[in-house]
């Protein structure tokens, strides 16, 4: 069953993205497929950064949240700059990746609960930057943000819409989707491994443990970055609160929802955080109680997660 | 073909090894002997970089080892079978034996089979779980999938650090009859044991190691008639 389910289950899935939001009976549905859409993309960032390479991230929202950010310091009023949208996400990803190795760098000899913590302290002083920084010089707009953000535009067609930033987010998820296969197959997915099972064995092998790690974060903080661009192009505002603990335990709640490691699995898991309180929105208090009973009630039945993760290699040695 | 001169090693204050001399001579087995927290484990890490001496020279075939990572001396030919097998454990048979090619990127898939086929040869047992997850397998197979794993780096110079520990007679036994059919393959070892007595049946040379001094060395009939191995080690008065 599992078997079938990762064979046909990605094709399954990409059917019916491709078809949803034509359904949906109405625009604020669509806006719900969106964001699925996007924190889709935020936990396959942290599903490469915990699933693969084990390093436990609590602040992994910093990343959204400066992506977000860079995109609004580009691209409104705000310094007057508006620079063209493919430009601004090339930014980011650089802008994130690097932040991603600036705060991999000190981490790098810690391991497990030491990494959350300090992971953790990055992601608060982040968002305390993000509120403070409208004072001497306003850089954040402080609490009330920063507003009148340019939407994507691509040679004069200019993206307005629920249904067009869908598919456009879409698009990205596709692409990090494949991005996210290739680098687990690759070299550099089988360090990650070996640094997630046993490090010291991992450098004993040959592996250079070091940039292994500073990969990780740099890797997934661009695509958590590229997220951020995405979302202050379709809120066409950025506000600290989009960035805050919260949000960082959500993603974390997809990636092991779904299976740590797993690429489809981080995809349910996000499917799954987003939809649930919203098809409960009836039910108005008791709403976040049904939620986090299923959760509950999957990490029981399920303990390895919707999706145990599989790799390339090992089905590749089964064939033999 | 291996040399330690005057090694220092630390971990922080704490110093665990005060100027060691040791050579390894190719094609040789020489096995390191000691009690607990000698220095052993210590001499082999420093040997793979895995922690940096203080001072003194690391030299294996002329060349100064002690400012590379680990990374490029397993690429020059030496391997490390690490105490505790440290195996991965999640990981399946085959994919613990890949990993242990790792430092030779770039080399043709149909190379790195060819290999894992020898080491299936010399330990029939791993070919029978090739899939099975490593972590679940009995601690002598596990002892011979670290070695096999270390084998895959196609090292010149393979360090065993206590392979025969936890092990039943019956398994030790059986890892020294490969250990020896591997160094008759060409394959000089380092051999870290605490079992002095089957460690210089097949050691041609020796080194007796207490808190960080080697205090003892010789061929492994000098050591096995040398007043300080027969008492800390043979258990005779
Ligand atoms: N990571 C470490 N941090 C601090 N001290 C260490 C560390 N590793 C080893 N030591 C200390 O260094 C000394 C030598 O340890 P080592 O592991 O080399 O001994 P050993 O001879 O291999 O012992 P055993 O036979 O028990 O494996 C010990 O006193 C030990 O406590
Ligand atoms: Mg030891």
């Amino acid at each position: 069953m599992t078997e079938r389910l990762t064979r046909y289950g990605p094709f399954l899935l990409a059917l019916i993205a491709l078809v949803a939001p034509l359904l949906a009976p109405n625009d604020y549905v669509i806006g719900v497929l969106a964001r699925i859409c996007l924190y889709a993309l935020l936990a396959l960032g942290l599903n490469i950064v915990v699933g693969f390479a084990g390093l436990l991230d609590l602040g992994f929202v910093a990343f959204f949240g400066i992506g977000s950010y860079v995109y609004a310091f580009l691209a409104s009023p705000h310094f007057g700059l508006h620079l063209p949208f493919a430009a601004v996400m090339l930014v980011i990803i650089f802008t994130a990746a690097g932040s991603g190795v600036l705060i991999g760098a000190p981490t790098l000899r810690l391991r497990g609960d030491y990494l959350a913590i300090v992971t953790l302290g990055f992601g608060e002083i982040t968002y305390i930057c993000l509120v403070n920084l409208d004072r001497p010089v306003n850089i954040t707009g402080g609490p009330n943000g920063l507003l009148s953000i340019d939407p994507p535009s691509f040679l004069g067609f200019v993206i307005d819409h629920n249904i067009e930033y869908y598919y456009l987010f879409l698009l990205t998820l596709g692409l990090v989707v494949l991005l996210s296969r290739r680098l687990r197959d690759s070299r550099i997915g089988w360090a990650w491994r070996a640094i997630r099972e046993d490090e010291i064995a991992a450098e004993a092998m040959g592996v250079n443990t070091t940039m292994a790690k500073l990969q990780a974060f740099a890797v997934g903080a661009s695509i958590a970055g590229f997220a951020g661009g995405l979302l202050a192009s379709w809120q066409r505002s950025v506000f600290p609160d989009n960035f805050l603990l919260q949000e960082s335990i959500n993603i974390l709640a997809m990636v092991i929802l779904g299976g740590l490691g797993s690429v489809l699995g981080a995809i349910l898991g996000a499917v799954a955080i987003v939809s649930l309180p919203e098809i409960f929105r009836d039910f108005a208090l008791y709403r976040l109680l049904a939620f986090g009973l299923i959760l509950i009630l999957v990490m029981i039945l399920r303990p390895q997660g919707l999706l145990a993760p599989r790799s390339g290699a090992r089905r590749s040695a089964e064939t033999k | 073909m291996l040399e330690l001169r005057q090694i220092v090693s630390q971990y922080g204050p704490v110093i665990a090894l005060r100027g060691v001399d040791l050579t390894v001579r190719q094609g040789e087995i020489t096995c390191l002997l000691g009690g607990n927290a000698a220095g052993k484990s210590t001499i082999m890490k420093t040997i793979i970089g895995l922690v940096r001496p203080t001072s003194g020279t690391v030299s294996f075939e002329g060349q100064t080892l002690n400012k590379l990572p680990t990374r490029a001396i397993v690429s020059r030919g030496i391997a490390l079978v690490p105490e505790g097998r440290r195996i991965f454990g999640r990981m399946t048979v085959w994919e613990n034996l890949a990993l242990g090619a790792h430092v030779r990127r770039g080399r043709p898939q149909a190379e790195i089979d060819e290999d894992i086929e020898r080491i299936y040869g010399l330990f029939p047992r791993l070919r029978e779980r090739v899939t099975q997850v490593a972590g679940t397998m009995s601690g002598g197979e596990q002892q011979m999938l670290a070695m096999g794993r270390a084998l895959m780096a196609r090292p010149r110079l393979l360090l065993l650090d206590e392979p025969s520990m936890g092990l039943s007679p019956a398994f030790v036994d059986q890892v020294f009859d490969i250990i020896q059919a591997i160094n008759r393959q060409g394959m000089t070892i380092l051999l870290v044991e605490q079992n002095a007595n089957v460690a210089l049946s097949i050691a041609q040379r020796g080194y007796v190691l207490t808190t960080g001094r080697i205090v003892a060395s010789g061929t492994s009939a000098e050591l096995l008639a040398a007043d300080e191995v027969r008492h800390a080690y043979l258990g005779e008065a």
